[in-house]
């Protein structure tokens, strides 16, 4: 029974917990992927630019606020800083409709017009953010790093394996659920949310009942915006931060959009959390959860892992191909907001 | 082809650019930037067939690139003859393997009537299979990147010469690209594009960590050359009297031998490294040439039409009996072989292999904006693109350098500001191309050089 709980902690510490900070955050990604497409209806390939733009300007803001010795005690700064980015990607998100995407959406370009538009912005953001910060990595995570370390936690329970929690991951999952539990109470509950779904259903239908499109639009990048930018900095302040590894990010936020079944919040979120724990559990070695659950004679002398972690990545891409193979338009039926 | 006044300007612009190069930095910068314009006027070729002819999306660019760049590693470099003796067999198994294991999913799929008992069977084969194959791999996987790690470690090449491999690498993208367009390709355009980006991802990752077949990030060094080298040039007769030959205006005016003699082997050294770069530029402007014409040929032949009816409007091709799925699989093959070819010729130029060397954003989205910035539909304008941007992609530092110290030359010399931005150089052309391709898109969205539509 001992052997029981052991692997399931095991499982706990390096396959739950981790996938469930990276679920929330690819499904946060995923859910602002979701509204532009599904409201402004294009692929945004800027959208990890958004994100770590986002993380940038939190990361100055936790600059200052370290400087000027304000700080949250075992929380880190950059949760007081956050606000201040969500503004900044907003206007950003906002500055770049108004300069760039806004005309074609009046020209009514083609889609693929507008993926290559939203690749220019993506190129002119990614240069700000290098211009500003450099691309070195920046650690900006200060307060207490764990809430329970695995000593602690072995100490407590007598079990030989232990569990770390790190504060990065608990306030990833909690602001996760804040944050969906806001969008979807929103998008269902309010006369707001209820017009962009009819805005996102069917344009002329909802421009006939007199909805405003230019509030939609707002509206709609306010919450991209501020979805972008929690996601990168949470994601930043997990791992660390890195302007590069979010245009790589992007891949795995596409696959999540589109696995869930693009256009569908709901999707993309579920999406998320698949394409984060197919990633990890098909790259994670077993041997020690083995070592618990079988008997000593059949131990396994592999690492029993199905491919090296190297190819983290193509994982999220082959489900991907395997989901428009099977099921086109994804897990839940994408399309309608 | 005959030219018309916008192609004329164009191809004058590139022209005199190089000779602007060629005296203000030295012909050897020149040749150096008109050699990756080369190359990359090639790749932009290669995704403006698909994307110019027929609207297909190719985002793939990185891996056909990378899998052109194998086939350079694969041609030139000599065979590692111990790890073909332990690893050899192994891989044999697992690849005879392979195919049973492909033709019993091929006969499931034909036999089996009900899907989802397909999709179980299917299923089922596949898990236990690769279970097995995967035994015999890693074995034999193991035992090769055992085989002296340090030089080898990889099963090396068919030690050819490399300019096969340009051959050689437009069949390995284009039967990548066959593999891909037969998954894929009947997605709709931007889905097509995250998926083409994806996949080309999973080759540049299979590239960079299977060590028994390209090294991985250990690269292979020392690629063979289609070209002499600067050591071997400056020691043969013809060589050096062709130098003399070219300066004796110069040299005659110096009377003292030992003089002369100094500054003929200066000589010597700087035009043994101009002649190799040269050679260079002309074998890849040959191949420039030869695939410029074909693509213009098959853009005005019944087929190049038939493509753009295709492009135009799907449906009514369609209506009119023309098979757009495997229409648009047949150009989408041939694009990503172009593109191969260029992979092959960038690997030979850099006589190394560094898969973690390729990036999306450089191999990728910068081919695209010079498609998009060329004008695609026309060969010349992609030529066009592949140049200006190449070009400007290299010149952006200096300039930028040059106006950052303009504008803050009022400032202190340590100002942080000034420091800060001058450090920040190599990204203002992230900047630049960002800008380039908004500008485009939104005032010229066909292209500097745009399509010609022949009506006959």
């Amino acid at each position: 029974m001992i052997d029981f709980i052991n692997a399931i902690v095991v499982l706990l510490n390096f396959v739950i917990i981790p996938g469930l900070t990276y679920g929330s955050q690819l499904a946060l990604g995923a859910l602002g992927v979701t509204f532009v497409y599904a409201i402004l209806r294009f692929a945004n390939f800027a959208h990890g630019e958004l994100m770590s733009f986002g993380a940038m300007i939190t990361i100055l803001f936790t600059w200052f606020f370290q400087s000027q010795n304000i700080g949250l005690g075992i929380l880190p700064t950059a949760l007081l800083a956050l606000p201040f980015g969500i503004l900044a990607t907003i206007v950003l998100g906002l500055l770049s409709d108004k300069f760039v995407f806004k005309y074609y959406r009046t020209q009514k370009s083609v889609p693929v017009v507008l993926a290559m538009v939203s690749i220019g912005v993506m190129f002119v953001v990614n240069a700000i953010i290098r211009i500003i910060v450099g691309t070195q990595t920046i650690k900006f995570s200060d307060g207490q790093k764990f809430i329970m370390k695995a000593k602690q936690f072995k100490v407590m329970t007598g079990l030989n394996e232990g569990l770390a929690l790190k504060f990065s991951q608990v306030i990833t999952i909690f602001i996760t659920i804040a944050l969906l539990t806001f969008t979807f109470w929103f998008l269902q509950k309010t006369k707001t949310g209820k017009s962009m779904r009819a805005f996102s259903d069917n344009e002329d239908l909802a421009l006939l009942s007199g909805i405003n499109p230019d509030r939609v639009v707002f509206i709609t990048w306010l919450i991209v915006g501020t979805l972008a930018c929690v996601a990168g900095t949470l994601y930043g302040l997990d791992k660390s931060y890195k302007p590069i590894i979010y245009l790589n990010l992007v891949l795995p936020i596409f696959a999540s959009a589109i696995v869930g079944g693009i256009g569908s919040p709901f999707g993309a979120v579920v999406g998320g959390y698949v394409i984060a724990f197919s990633e990890i559990m098909v790259t994670y070695a077993y041997k020690k959860f083995f070592k618990y659950i079988m008997p000593e004679s059949l131990e396994p002398s592999s690492l029993v892992q199905l491919l090296s972690t190297d190819y983290k990545f193509a994982v999220s891409f082959t489900i991907l191909v395997i989901v428009l193979l099977i099921r086109p338009s994804g897990i839940f039926r994408g399309k309608v907001l | 082809m005959r030219f018309d006044k916008y192609e004329w300007i164009a191809i004058s612009i590139m022209v005199s650019l190089f000779i602007l190069v060629g005296f203000i930095q030295g012909w050897s910068v020149s040749l150096v930037i008109l050699n990756m314009c080369i190359i990359s006027a090639i790749m932009t070729m290669g995704v403006n067939i698909s994307w110019g002819y027929a609207g297909v999306i190719n985002f793939g660019v990185m891996g056909f690139l990378a899998m052109g760049g194998l086939a350079a590693v694969l041609v030139s470099y000599p065979p590692v003859k111990e790890a073909w003796h332990v690893g050899g067999s192994g891989l044999g198994i697992s690849f005879v393997l392979l195919i049973a294991l492909v033709t019993t999913v091929y006969f499931i799929t034909k036999l089996v009537e009900k899907k989802s008992h397909q999709y179980w069977l299917n299923g089922l084969v596949i898990f236990f299979g690769l279970i097995i194959i995967r035994y015999f791999f890693l074995n034999a996987t193991d035992r090769i990147e055992e085989v002296d790690p340090a030089l080898a470690g990889f099963l090396g090449g068919a030690n050819l010469p490399i300019i096969f491999s340009w051959v050689v690498g437009g069949f390995f993208a284009g039967g990548v690209a066959f593999v891909i367009g037969k998954v894929a390709l009947g997605l709709r355009s931007d889905y097509l594009a995250i998926v083409t980006l994806g996949i080309s991802e999973i080759v540049v990752s299979v590239l960079k960590h299977e060590e028994w077949l390209s090294r991985g990030v250990k690269n292979v060094i020392g690629l063979k050359r289609p070209v002499p080298y600067e050591i071997n040039l400056q020691v043969s007769d013809w060589f050096i009297t062709m130098v003399t030959w070219f300066n004796s205006s110069k040299l005659n005016q110096i009377i003292d031998p030992d003089q002369k003699q100094q500054i003929l082997n200066n000589l010597i050294i700087d035009s043994s490294s101009l002649f190799v770069k040269l050679n260079y530029a002309i074998l890849f402007f040959t191949v420039m040439i030869v695939i410029y014409y074909f693509a213009n040929k098959a853009q005005i032949s019944p087929w190049g039409r038939m493509m753009r009816a295709i492009r135009d409007n799907e449906v009514s091709a369609n209506a009119m009996g023309k098979d757009i799925v495997k229409q648009h699989l047949i150009i989408f093959v041939i694009g990503a072989a172009i593109v191969g070819v260029a992979g092959a010729m960038l690997v030979t130029l850099d006589g190394l292999f560094t898969p973690s060397g390729y990036r999306p954003l450089r191999f990728t989205f910068i081919i695209w904006i010079m498609v998009i910035v060329g004008g695609s539909g026309n060969n010349l304008g992609a030529i066009f693109g592949g140049f200006v941007i190449w070009f400007s992609w290299i010149e952006v530092a200096p300039i930028t350098t040059f106006l950052i110290n303009l504008f803050t030359s009022g400032l202190d010399q340590q100002n942080a500001i000034r420091l800060h931005l001058l450090d920040s150089v190599p990204y203002f052309r992230y900047l630049l191309m960002g800008m380039v391709l908004l500008l485009i898109l939104r005032y010229r969205p066909k292209g500097i050089i745009p399509e010609k539509v022949r009506h006959s």
